[in-house]
C-alpha cells in the first residue's frame, strides 16, 4: 500500500473517485493535501467538518468522509461559523475558491477573520471562475484573458493574504501544489492553530486560464508555480531591492507569513460572554 | 511492481511524466500514464505526490 | 407558578424561542424585528445559548443552518428587505432539510419602504421567495401571547419535519404590548426532539427515512454520523444525483411531507362562526380589527364570524372550501394590496362571492372601517 493508498482509504468515501475536475486541475493536489494534514494533526473523522461553498473546489467537500457540507456560492464561511458555534469541539475547515471566497463571498472572509474564530480556510486559488468555463475572479491577475474579459482583464487583482491578516485573520500561509510537502505543513500547522487561519494555495485551471492565457499545459502551470513561489526563509533573506524585482516578475512567498497566538479566539471568548451572563454580571 | 496506476483515475494531464527525474512515466496515446522504464524508478514519489488524481501510487 | 408581563411581541418571541430551548442567534439588525435580536442577547447566554450578531442577513439565517447541523435549535428574525436577502440560504434549509425558524416582522415595502409601518406584503413572498419549487411552514400569530405559543410551535414544527418555519410577523405584532402570563420554570414545556438515526453510522442514509415516514432523521456533526449535506438535489444517500427522477423524488418529498400531515399542520381559528352567514378572513395584526368589527357587526344583530388562519403556507385549503360550503360572502382584510384574497378566491372557485378590503397606508384599519366593508359586501 502507499501513502496516498492509505489516505484515501482512511479519509475518502469510498466508491466516489475518479472525482469530477479537470485533467491537471490543482483541486485534487489541494484536496490530496487536506487529507494528509488531517492525519498529520491526528484527528478522529467525527471531529473533522469539512464546509464548503459552491464551485469546482467546492466540490472537494463531497470526496471526504467527514462531516461535510457543500452550501451555497460564497456562503461556506457563515455556515461553518453556525457549524463551529453550534459544537465548538469540531475542528472546522473550509474550503473555497477564489471566487467563492473573494467576491461573492469577500464580506464574509473579512468578518470571519476580523472575529478570528477558530476555522481552518483553504483558498483554492486558480485565478478564474472554473466552472462557469472561465470568467475573471478578483484574483485573476490584471491584464489576463478571461471569457469575460476577452481584451484582458483591467481590474487589479487582491491581495488576498494582507487583506486577511488586516481583517483580523491571525494566521496566513501561502502553498502551492507543486510544493507539497509545504503545502500539507501550512495547512496542518492552520489547524492546529487557535484562531482564524487562511492559506492561499496557488493552483491551476489549465482548461479556463491556462487555455486563455496560453500558459502551456497542466505541467507547464506547475512548472509556473515552482518557478515563482519562492520559500519564506528564502524570500526574508532578499533586500527591498530584489524583493521588489521579484514581485515585478510575479514571484510570491509561500510558507507561514503571519502568526499571533495572543489573540483570543472568538468561541473561547463567548464561552466568557456565557460564564459573566449565568453569574449575572 | 513499485509504481501502481489506477488507470480509472488517470485523465492523462503529464504532470507524473513531466516531474519524474528518471523519465520512468510517459502518457500514453490514449491519454492513461504508463511506466515505460520501471527500472529507473527511484521511488523519489514525486509522481504520487502531485499527481491530482491519486492515479499513480508509490509501495512503501 | 407563573408571572403576569407586560410584553411586546417581539419580547414574547425572546421567551418563546428560550422557552422552546433554542440555543443559537444570528442575525442583522433590523426595523422593526431588532427587539428580538437584542433580547436573544441578552437572554440566550444566560441559559447557555449562543447570539451572534452577523455581517449581514445573508449570514444570519447561514450561521443559523450551521448551528442547526452542529444540532442546536437556532432562528433568527429579521424584517422586509433582510427576508429578501435571506431567501437564498431559506432555499438552502428546504432541499437540505435543515430545521430552522424564520421571523419575518413585516413593514411596509418593497425596498426601504416605511420601515417603522406595519404590513403584510410577504404573504407571498413568505411561500414563493426563494427560487424553485420548495416547500416549508408559514405561522402568524395575532397577539402577544400567541407570539410566545407560535414560537413554540415554530421550533417544533421545524425538527418535525426538518424545514424552515416561517414566524410571519406584522409591526403591529411586533411592536404591540399586552398583558402575557409565563410560567416562571421553562423547564416543564415540553422540548421537540430532533428524530435521530436508530441505526448504526455506517447504515446511515442521511435522506433514507429508516422509519418510513418522510422526515429522515438527523444525526448532528460530530455525533458520530458522518454525513454530507449539498444544495443540490440528492437521493437518499445525501449525495448529488442528476437524473429526472431523482429530482422528482426529492421533490416529491419535500412536497408531500407536508402536504401528508395538513392536519397536523394547519390550524384555522374560528370566532363566532357558529350561525355566521358571512365571515371575515385576516390573520396577524388585521386579524386585532376584525374581532371588534365582528363583535360590532353582531351588535347590529349581522350574522358575521371571523375565520383566522394561524397557519398561512401551506395553505388552509380545505378550511377555506368548507367556508364556501358554510356563508354567504367572504370578505379577506388583509394590510397589503392583496395577496392572501388570491388563495382564498382559488380554493372558494366562485361558490361564494370573495371581496377584498386591502388597506395599504402605513395604518391598521379601525373596526367602523371594517365593519363599513362588511357591510358593502354584505349589500
Amino acid at each position: 500500500m502507499s501513502v496516498m493508498e492509505d489516505l484515501i482509504a482512511k479519509y475518502f468515501r469510498p466508491g466516489r473517485l475518479p472525482h469530477i475536475w479537470c485533467p491537471g486541475c490543482g483541486n485534487g493536489v489541494i484536496t490530496g493535501a487536506i487529507v494528509k494534514a488531517i492525519d498529520k494533526q491526528g484527528l478522529a473523522k467525527d471531529d473533522v467538518a469539512i464546509i464548503s461553498g459552491i464551485g469546482c473546489s467546492s466540490r472537494s467537500s463531497g470526496y471526504l468522509d467527514f462531516n461535510t457540507a457543500n452550501t451555497l456560492h460564497g456562503r461556506a464561511l457563515p455556515i461553518a461559523t453556525g457549524v463551529k458555534m453550534g459544537n465548538p469541539k469540531l475542528n472546522v475547515i473550509v474550503c473555497s475558491g477564489d471566487g467563492d471566497c473573494t467576491a461573492i463571498g469577500g464580506n464574509h472572509l473579512i468578518h470571519a477573520a476580523r472575529r478570528n474564530i477558530d476555522l481552518t480556510l483553504v483558498v483554492y486559488n486558480n485565478s478564474i471562475y472554473g466552472m462557469t468555463g472561465g470568467q475573471y475572479s478578483p484574483m485573476t491577475p490584471k491584464g489576463s484573458k478571461a471569457t469575460t474579459a476577452p481584451y484582458a482583464t483591467i481590474e487589479p487583482s487582491f491581495n488576498l493574504l494582507a487583506l486577511a491578516q488586516a481583517a483580523g485573520a491571525t494566521y496566513v500561509a501561502r502553498g502551492t501544489t507543486y510544493h507539497v510537502p509545504q503545502l500539507v505543513d501550512v495547512i496542518a500547522k492552520g489547524i492546529a492553530h487557535k484562531g482564524f487561519s487562511i492559506i492561499e494555495v496557488v493552483s491551476a485551471c489549465p482548461i479556463s486560464f491556462g487555455r486563455q492565457n496560453k500558459m502551456g499545459g497542466p505541467a507547464q502551470m506547475m512548472m509556473w508555480q515552482r518557478d515563482h513561489g519562492v520559500l519564506k526563509a528564502v524570500w526574508d533573506r532578499m533586500d527591498e531591492e530584489k524583493k521588489a524585482e521579484a514581485i515585478a516578475a510575479g514571484k510570491f512567498p509561500i510558507g507561514v507569513l503571519y502568526e499571533n497566538n495572543d489573540v483570543q479566539e472568538y468561541t473561547a471568548a463567548y464561552d466568557e460572554i456565557i460564564k459573566r451572563a449565568q453569574e449575572g454580571k | 511492481m513499485s509504481l501502481k496506476i489506477i488507470t480509472k483515475r488517470c485523465k492523462g494531464c503529464g504532470i507524473c511524466a513531466a516531474f519524474c527525474p528518471k523519465k520512468v512515466l510517459a502518457v500514453s496515446e490514449i491519454g492513461k500514464v504508463e511506466a515505460v522504464a520501471e527500472e529507473n524508478c527511484i521511488k523519489c514519489g514525486q509522481c504520487e505526490m502531485r499527481c491530482p488524481d491519486y492515479a499513480i501510487l508509490l509501495d512503501k | 407558578m407563573s408571572r403576569i408581563l407586560l410584553l411586546q411581541g417581539n419580547q414574547a418571541v425572546v421567551e418563546g424561542a428560550i422557552a422552546a430551548g433554542v440555543k443559537f442567534y444570528g442575525g442583522y439588525p433590523i426595523t422593526p424585528s431588532t427587539e428580538i435580536a437584542e433580547q436573544l442577547a441578552l437572554r440566550l447566554p444566560q441559559v447557555g445559548g449562543k447570539f451572534m450578531q452577523t455581517e449581514d442577513e445573508i449570514a444570519g439565517l447561514g450561521t443559523v443552518i450551521g448551528a442547526s447541523m452542529a444540532g442546536k435549535k437556532a432562528m433568527t428574525a429579521t424584517s422586509g428587505p433582510g427576508f429578501s436577502l435571506k431567501q437564498e440560504m431559506l432555499g438552502l434549509a428546504c432541499i437540505a432539510e435543515i430545521p430552522c425558524v424564520i421571523v419575518n416582522v413585516q413593514r411596509v415595502g418593497p425596498a426601504t419602504g416605511q420601515p417603522t409601518s406595519p404590513a403584510q406584503g410577504e404573504v407571498m413572498q413568505t411561500r414563493w421567495g426563494t427560487h424553485g419549487d420548495h416547500w416549508l411552514i408559514t405561522i402568524s400569530p395575532s397577539s402577544v401571547p400567541e407570539c410566545f405559543e407560535l414560537t413554540l410551535r415554530a421550533v417544533a414544527l421545524s425538527e418535525k419535519y426538518r424545514c424552515p418555519v416561517i414566524l410571519l410577523m406584522d409591526e403591529v405584532i411586533g411592536h404591540m404590548r399586552e398583558k402575557i402570563e409565563l410560567p416562571d420554570n421553562y423547564d416543564e414545556i415540553p422540548q421537540a426532539e430532533r428524530k435521530m438515526p436508530t441505526c448504526a453510522p455506517e447504515e446511515y442514509l442521511a435522506y433514507g427515512c429508516e422509519d418510513g415516514s418522510k422526515v429522515p432523521a438527523m444525526a448532528p456533526f460530530g455525533s458520530g454520523y458522518r454525513w454530507h449535506v449539498t444544495g443540490l438535489v440528492h437521493d437518499e444517500t445525501g449525495f448529488p444525483k442528476g437524473t429526472g427522477a431523482a429530482t422528482k423524488e426529492s421533490q416529491d418529498r419535500l412536497r408531500t411531507k407536508l402536504t401528508d400531515n395538513l392536519d397536523d399542520i394547519v390550524q384555522v381559528e374560528n370566532y363566532r362562526m357558529e350561525d355566521a352567514e358571512f365571515a371575515v378572513v385576516a390573520f396577524g395584526g388585521a386579524a386585532r380589527t376584525a374581532y371588534e368589527a365582528v363583535d360590532m357587526a353582531r351588535a347590529e344583530g349581522l350574522k358575521v364570524g371571523f375565520v383566522r388562519p394561524i397557519t398561512i403556507w401551506p395553505f388552509a385549503e380545505k378550511q377555506m372550501q368548507d367556508l364556501a360550503g358554510k356563508v354567504k360572502g367572504i370578505l379577506v382584510h388583509e394590510l397589503n394590496c392583496g395577496q392572501y384574497v388570491l388563495e382564498v378566491e382559488r380554493a372558494v372557485a366562485g361558490k361564494v362571492p370573495v371581496s377584498l378590503f386591502a388597506k395599504y397606508d402605513n395604518e391598521s384599519a379601525t373596526p367602523a372601517e371594517l365593519l363599513a366593508e362588511i357591510k358593502k359586501a354584505m349589500a
